[in-house]
């Protein structure tokens, strides 16, 4: 089974990724790192990432979820975040990202927050 | 007072940080260390191993992280030694500072200053480093 499993859905033009698994150093930073990278390759800039699914990430996962902000906004686009687990939202917490990323309890509200 | 010890080497390849942590992780519980704890650990023990195998050895295989634990009490110490050249842990910025917040990198120190007590780096005198890190619990 593989470290981070993805799947993709469409919510009008926001693109959802359920994920399943930990985003960690190796296969889970690349797997994510990927799936944003070929999202902006087609065009889709509005992108939520459903953590509920995720129950650990590490420096390099962090980092990760940085750099697709980053690459996200700098296309105009927007990375939000929903469901975080307690251990995530604690990690996001400590490290002060929840000063930068919008993270939302219900899917509902996380897509009119697109609006 | 009951005393504990475990010693693994790891391959300097990523996917043995898990492995790594998962031993780390039994070896916790066996101490007796509550769950809020045990996260925090497994964090710091995961980002210095990662820290050990990425920039100590530089992911060369020949080189080995070496992972030792010890349980004294309710005390328990943790060191990772890598095979490297070293590094200066005053050279890492705070990533929590509003310049540095959106760098990709340099939170696995910050981490693991958060969730231990103590954490001292110590360069050896044949040779790479180690990271000797503490926690009450």
């Amino acid at each position: 089974m593989a470290e981070l499993n993805i799947r993709e859905r469409q919510a009008g033009d926001i693109t959802v990724l359920d994920m399943d698994g930990r985003i960690t150093i190796g296969e889970g930073s690349v797997a994510l790192r990927s799936a944003i990278r070929r999202l902006l390759e087609e065009g889709k800039k509005n992108i939520l990432l459903n953590l509920a699914g995720v129950g650990y990430i590490d420096s390099s996962g962090i980092g990760e979820l940085v750099s697709s902000y980053t690459a996200i906004k700098n296309q105009e686009g927007q990375l939000k975040l929903l469901s975080l687990t307690e251990k995530l939202r604690d990690l996001l917490t400590i490290t002060k990202l929840l000063t930068v990323f919008d993270a939302y309890e219900t899917e509902a509200d996380a897509l009119s927050s697109f609006k | 007072m009951t005393e504990q010890t475990t010693r693994l080497v790891l391959p300097s390849h990523i996917e043995a940080v898990a492995d790594g942590a998962v031993a780390a992780t039994y070896f916790i519980q066996s101490c007796g260390v509550g769950e809020e704890a045990a996260f925090g650990i497994d964090v710091a023990v995961r980002e210095a191993i990662t820290n050990a195998m990425v920039h100590g050895n530089k992911e060369d295989e020949a080189k080995t992280v070496e992972l030792t634990l010890n349980c004294l009490g309710r005390e328990l110490e943790i060191e990772v030694r890598d095979q490297g050249e070293g590094f200066d842990p005053t050279s890492i910025p705070d990533p929590t500072d509003p310049a540095n917040i959106l760098k990709t990198s340099g939170r696995g120190i910050f981490l693991m200053r958060t969730f231990m007590d103590e954490v001292q780096w110590s360069m050896r005198p044949e040779g790479g480093t180690t990271v000797r890190m503490t926690k009450k619990f």
